[in-house]
């Protein structure tokens, strides 16, 4: 099953090799890491997607509980919460294909940020589904390159996670 | 050497030196300074280009005691014994490159231990790093693995927060090794001096008083049990918690046992202890894990050695209560029910408060029931060997070691392999921290440093170092340092000629395969004693070992080396073999 967990962390050099050796070390699978500082300059919050069984998911939540660095961590898929990402994908966009590939960006509420004769660059946020259907919406031939950020969350409402 | 004294001043940008007694320290000085404040008495190190500034610090003062050892890994070996028998956090000090990488043994066994300890490590100055300079290794990178935590400190001015920090992190919650790792220019580079009284880190918080509602229903189920058992480890020992831990077990009644970490911790001699449990562990130890109804988990974590096969283990129903200091080793390899997580000695001490107060009696129909059945496993006689008057049995040898220093201030340390499982199940252990040994990474080399860095603090005990001819050459050279630092300890090596465990593996599962388990070219021990300035004993007959040990005894300003020539044929009994139940153990080579 995958898991989001948000971490939140000392903003000290070696802070983020920690965790990716942590997961390496322990075999555990990372799907996709984000990491900035929040606006507390001094702590960084790291966003992981991983998938294992409830067995797994709780070693992981104890041993990065156990990093020095790390302050807290909280698993978001435990309650309602709230997933985005941003992608950046560059399409071929030659002749006829220009303007099926403005509706499916507009269908998809993404934004147009580079245009060549040949090419749009769409902007796309949402959750991970949003943009892998947005890929699999689009002819296949057609993608030139794509960049993901990776998922960030939040939880809903009162959940907040702060230190 | 490095880059040449004038570079490194250079980068240091030529601060004044620190020679006027006005002028503020340099990194040294502070490192130092920091040590001192920390109480630190012995620093077991070897001097290299990178901690040039450090080593100059240390010969101006005389608090702290510096050995100089052979080998790095024998540093941190002695420096992590040390901490095992006085619970003070061991400090080593190493050069950059070759020796970080000469230490990483030492930090991984006492990581795997959890053993309080810091390590200095000297580093190449900081425009050097990453320039793959001479002597450079990637230091916080190879450690991070094997260490509680590690620091790079790249400023001067947080050079003593860190020192401070290493040590809190160090002996704090589950104990670790830590790393601090500083460039050379920084140990030159000068800042104020200021040692703060407490660190106060917001990401690192150990849980210290047990869940009282886990500890309420702990005791309604320890009440409540027909068939009860008590399991520690290592944790018991680390926490200070045996005399809790007695209490708890005399006030319930109920039997023990520990792990090959935990022994001591419970007295040997106590009726209620059935010896060491796991896979070298007694039948009647084994046979009660697999039978009990509620099992007392106190500073143990349900280890590969100990439960066997895991669904093996889990066939029998069981309601388990785990008490640990580390979250992360509550059901890692085994479910349990009851999970407290606290520091050890403060849950026993509710534990046993609530215990008191407590309206309910244990069941002592099914109590005595219990003991009956346990009673009637002991009667196997497991550990029972066939003596000889021709042929030294290993296990004698140990029975003999610990009928002639019972009752007496004695350490005993061993490396890893056959004759340290003979040494955990015949030298019966009635105080903690009076086994020193590698349970977790089980390091061979380990015997004679540790022995070194006991004697060391405490120069009035006996220290003995039980290990074989294979373990004890890994470490031999230190053999210099015992006689440099007059530091006599009793090296009584049971000689099969074989690497022992190596070939019972291979006797039972390798088809009597010995693929490179037979050592050759020996040396002749008693002259490579003497060739340190030591005494060497040779032991061939069964009737000289008790003598020599006595001999050795006697000798108390010497080091003594006994080559004890045993019986090459022994095998460890009784045995759970990999993939097996806890139950079905091997009792003897009768059962192959």
């Amino acid at each position: 099953m995958k898991h989001i967990i948000a971490v939140l962390l000392e903003n000290e050099p070696g802070a983020l090799s920690r965790v990716v050796a942590l997961f390496s070390a322990r075999g555990y699978n990372i799907e996709s890491l984000t990491v900035a500082p929040t606006e507390d300059a001094s702590l960084s919050r790291m966003t992981i997607v991983t998938t294992g069984s409830d067995e797994v998911i709780e070693q992981i939540t104890k041993h990065l509980n156990r990093l020095i660095e790390v302050v807290k961590v909280v698993d978001l898929t435990e309650a309602s919460y709230i997933e985005r990402e941003l992608m950046l994908v560059k399409l071929r966009a030659v002749g006829k294909e220009r303007e099926e590939m403005k509706r499916m960006a507009d269908i998809f509420r993404g934004r147009i940020i580079d245009v060549t004769d040949k090419s749009y660059t769409i902007e796309l946020t949402g959750d991970g589904a949003k943009l892998d259907a947005f890929l699999l919406a689009v002819d296949r031939a057609a993608i030139l390159e794509t960049v993901r950020t990776g998922a960030s969350g939040v939880g809903r409402g009162e959940r907040i996670l702060r230190v | 050497m490095d880059m040449s004294a004038a570079e490194v001043k250079r980068a240091a940008q030529a601060q004044p030196s620190s020679s006027s007694p006005h002028a503020e320290p340099n990194g040294s000085e502070i490192l130092v300074r920091a040590l001192q404040a920390e109480g630190v008495k012995y620093l077991w190190g070897y001097p290299g280009g990178a901690v040039l500034y450090i080593y100059d610090a240390l010969y101006k003062q005389d608090t702290i005691h510096h050995v100089l050892v052979r080998h790095e890994q024998a540093a941190v070996h002695a420096a992590d014994g040390y901490a095992r028998a006085t619970g003070d956090v061991g400090v080593a000090l190493v050069t950059s490159g070759p020796g970080v990488t000469n230490a990483v043994t030492g930090i991984a066994t006492a990581y795997m231990d959890s053993i309080p300890m810091v390590i200095i490590t000297g580093q190449v100055p900081t425009p050097a790093i990453g320039l793959d300079a001479f002597q450079e290794c990637d230091t916080v990178g190879i450690t991070r693995p094997i260490v509680k935590h590690n620091f790079l400190v790249k400023d001067v001015r947080d050079l003593a927060l860190t020192i401070k920090k290493a040590f809190h992190i160090a002996r704090t919650g589950r104990p670790g090794p830590v790393v601090v790792d500083i460039p050379k220019d920084v140990s030159l580079k000068t800042a104020p001096f200021h040692y703060p009284d407490k660190v106060e880190m917001r990401s690192y918080n150990p849980v210290k008083k047990g869940h009282g509602g886990q500890i309420r229903k702990a005791v309604q189920l320890l009440l409540g049990a027909k068939r009860p058992y008590v399991y520690t480890g290592g944790g018991v020992i680390l926490g200070n918690a045996s005399a809790e831990l007695r209490e708890l077990a005399n006030l319930l009644g109920f039997p023990c046992t520990n792990t090959l970490m935990g022994l001591g911790a419970i007295s040997a001699s106590d009726p209620k202890f059935l010896g060491m449990l796991g896979m070298h562990g007694t039948y009647e130890a084994n046979m009660t894990m697999q039978h009990c109804d509620v099992l007392l988990a106190v500073g143990a974590r349900f280890d590969d050695r100990v439960i066997g096969n895991p669904r093996h283990f889990a066939q029998n129903e069981r309601k388990i209560i785990h008490i640990d200091i580390d979250p992360s080793s509550i059901s890692k390899r085994v479910k349990v029910d009851i999970p407290i997580v606290g520091d050890v000695k403060e849950v026993l001490v509710e534990l046993i408060a609530q215990i008191k107060e407590a309206t309910v009696q244990p069941d002592t129909a099914a109590l005595a029931a219990w003991w009956q059945q346990i009673r009637d496993w002991k009667k196997r006689d497991c550990l029972a060997y066939r003596g000889s008057s021709e042929v030294i049995k290993p296990q004698m040898v140990v029975e003999t070691l610990w009928k002639l220093t019972k009752g007496t201030d004695c350490y005993v340390t061993s490396d890893v392999g056959q004759h340290q499982m003979w040494a955990a199940q015949f030298y019966r252990f009635e105080e903690p921290r009076r086994w020193i040994n590698s349970g977790g990474l089980g390091t061979m080399g380990v015997g004679l440093p540790y022995a070194m860095g006991i004697k060391l603090a405490k120069p009035d005990a006996d220290v003995f170092c039980i290990t074989g001819e294979g373990s004890i050459q890994m470490c031999l050279q230190e053999l210099s340092t015992c006689k440099q630092y007059d530091t006599p300890v009793k090296i009584v090596s049971l000689n099969n000629r074989y690497l022992g465990m190596v070939r019972q593996w291979q006797q039972l599962d390798y088809g009597g395969r010995y693929s490179h388990s037979y050592m050759d070219a020996l040396p002749d021990f008693v002259k490579l004693a003497e060739a340190y300035g030591h005494v060497g004993m040779l032991i061939e007959k069964p009737s000289d070992v008790e003598p020599a040990l006595r001999e050795a005894i006697r000798l108390k300003d010497r080091t003594v080396f006994l080559d004890v020539r045993t019986d090459p044929t022994e095998n460890v009994w009784p045995m759970v073999q990999a993939g097996k139940g806890i139950t079905e153990m091997l009792l003897g080579s009768e059962d192959l």
